[in-house]
């Protein structure tokens, strides 16, 4: 198995406190991996470097073979890497259509066309309702995005991230703040589109990192403590250690 | 139990996004009709004031309400716009239809070198870059030998469209500035409903996640920008030809300021709120002459009453009631 996406001796500092320390981490194609920890572990850190939106102090990061150390964040997305959000990350003042829309209208290139009418957009509507009606949200289609429950605007953003047709998901607590209903419709569209992708996420709920993930990085104060799958890494004495400490905080 | 069944949720279905809604079309040709008519009712220079600073308005909202960039620094462009208007009119004597074209696209110009410096700061600080930059703009047409210091550039030269028609008459330069105020505005609605329209708002909504997306967010308020300056230099460069006149008014911060106002009135982010707002600003500023610096006290009154009695807008308040965008 090859590695898609690889960090090499990963570092951020933020004046002086070291958040992500030389953390070397490798993500073979067609896995999912997950990234877990304790609170204030640098998982989050770590996915904002992986995914450029902040720039890494030290250290290399490689996609698929080329060097995206320096692209910026949207360039990153073009290559076929796309991330999500903690808090829901849709378009709350456009309707679930145009929300799809906007996703499938970037890769048409032509999205500076400031003389032409929104009407040539309907040539995406077809897709964009297929993606919908894949989440289930197709009663939705023409509600407004900020009026959707909690759970709808999430999956409203993986059927935008779908869209992109990405080779790689990185998704950043994907279940954060679910219902168990709702963890569970989650759980199975990720392994559902994880048939052909590559996928990076950052999990709390320990039942769905043991469920999903092929391979589980434990990040604690910023470096790597464990890595392995499941068993492995619930047998560690430090991952063990670290977690309990962190619980009796 | 699911997240999903506890919010309430409504499932209240928008009008159909493509085109032009009825309702638009509607309140459009009804304001073309009034405004061909109007220079019989009114005298005919106010009425062509309000238009170009309603076209003013509308490209300021262009970019405040659409782009979600508060510039504190437009009179740069409207002004910019209008000293190179009147200075192609009276001494390159071209025509006003080439002078005004000539006035917009150094706003456009001007429009993208600070642009392009001012979209890089966020928030408070990008209104500071552009209010910073602007006032440049004003001391250099106060100091430089052809913007005429204290006096401006005055009697400009009508002329005669395409060098035929003479417009020296308040009616017949009132049907020029008629359509190309007119023109801009729907044209400026047009950038609002196209495909790079629906891009500034998913930027405008949650700009991390368009850059998720993989748009590189800098070029649309970049061009956004641009777009904002040249139909806010397209207003000024017409309004020079109406007066004849380019004064240091036009360039001073208190004219970015009064668009700010105008747009926030009437709505920022409607379609019909800025030229409302204009309407308002200017009638009241009209009107109000004779009573002096008391003009400045009734306008900070209506702005403060405004802002606490409508938060929206008037427009923004009057479209939460019919529950239609306006």
């Amino acid at each position: 198995m090859d590695a898609v996406l690889k960090a090499e001796g990963l570092t951020k500092e933020f004046k002086g406190f070291v958040a992500v320390n030389k953390v070397d981490l490798t993500v073979e194609r067609g896995s999912i991996h997950a990234l877990i920890g304790p609170n204030g572990a640098g998982k989050t850190t770590c996915f904002n470097l992986l995914t450029k939106f902040l720039q890494p102090t030290r250290g290399t990061i490689t996609y698929d073979g080329r060097d995206i150390t320096r692209m910026a964040p949207a360039d990153i997305a073009r290559l076929g890497m796309v991330r999500s959000f903690q808090i829901s990350a849709v378009f709350p003042d456009l309707s679930v259509l145009q929300n799809v829309r906007v996703a499938l209208q970037r890769k048409r290139g032509d999205s500076y066309d400031f003389w032409r009418s929104e009407r040539g957009l309907t040539q995406f509507d077809d897709e964009a309702r297929a993606h919908i009606d894949a989440v289930g949200l197709s009663e939705f289609t023409d509600t407004r995005a900020g009026e959707l429950s909690y759970g709808r605007k999430r999956a409203l953003e993986i059927a935008t991230t779908l869209a992109l047709d990405p080779a790689m998901l990185l998704l950043d607590e994907p279940m954060a703040g679910m219902g168990q209903e709702d963890v569970e419709r989650t759980s199975a569209l990720i392994k559902r589109i994880a048939a052909n992708r590559t996928i990076l996420m950052v999990e709390h709920n320990l039942k769905v990192v043991a469920d999903l993930s092929d391979k589980i990085t434990v990040l604690a104060r910023g470096e790597i403590l464990a890595e392995g799958d499941y068993d492995t890494v619930s047998k560690s004495p430090d991952v063990i250690d670290a977690y309990i400490g962190a619980g009796h905080d | 139990m699911s997240v999903s069944d506890i919010q309430p949720e409504t499932n209240e279905r928008r009008p159909a996004t493509a085109g032009m809604p009825k309702l638009h079309m509607a309140i459009f040709a009804v304001l073309f009709v009034v405004l061909a008519v109007l220079p019989m009712l009114v005298y005919p220079v106010f009425a062509m004031k309000v238009m170009c600073f309603a076209l003013f308005a509308a490209a300021f909202n262009l970019l405040l309400g659409f782009g979600g960039l508060l510039s504190f620094g437009h009179a740069a462009y409207f002004g910019g716009a209008s000293y190179v208007a009147a200075h192609a009119s009276k001494v390159w004597g071209l025509s006003p239809e080439l002078s005004i074209i000539a006035g917009t696209l150094a706003a456009g110009i001007l429009g993208l070198a600070i642009g392009a410096l001012a979209i890089r700061r966020q928030g408070i600080y990008f209104a500071m870059v552009t209010l910073a930059f602007a006032q440049m703009v004003y001391f250099f047409a106060l100091q430089a030998d052809f913007t005429g210091g204290e006096d401006g550039i005055q009697s400009v030269p009508r002329g005669s469209l395409f060098g035929i028609f003479p417009v020296d008459s308040n009616e017949a330069l009132y049907y020029l500035v008629l359509a190309v105020t007119f023109g801009g505005i729907l044209f400026l609605y047009r950038i609002v409903h196209s495909p790079f329209g629906q891009v500034l708002k998913a930027i405008r909504e949650n700009e991390p996640r368009a850059i998720s997306l993989g748009y590189r967010v800098n070029r649309y308020k970049l061009m956004v920008f641009v777009l904002s300056a040249s139909f806010a230099g397209l207003a000024g460069a017409t309004k020079s030809q109406v007066f004849q006149l380019a004064s240091l008014t036009d360039v001073h911060w208190s004219m970015s300021g009064e668009v700010v106002l105008m747009t926030l009135l009437g709505g920022v982010g409607t379609v019909f709120g800025p030229l409302l707002g204009a309407t308002i600003v200017v009638t009241m500023q009209n009107y109000l002459a004779s009573m002096g610096a008391w003009v400045t006290v009734i306008q900070g009154v209506i702005f403060v009453l405004g802002v606490l009695l409508f938060r929206e807008g008037i427009v923004g308040v009057i479209s939460k009631w019919l529950k239609r965008p306006l």
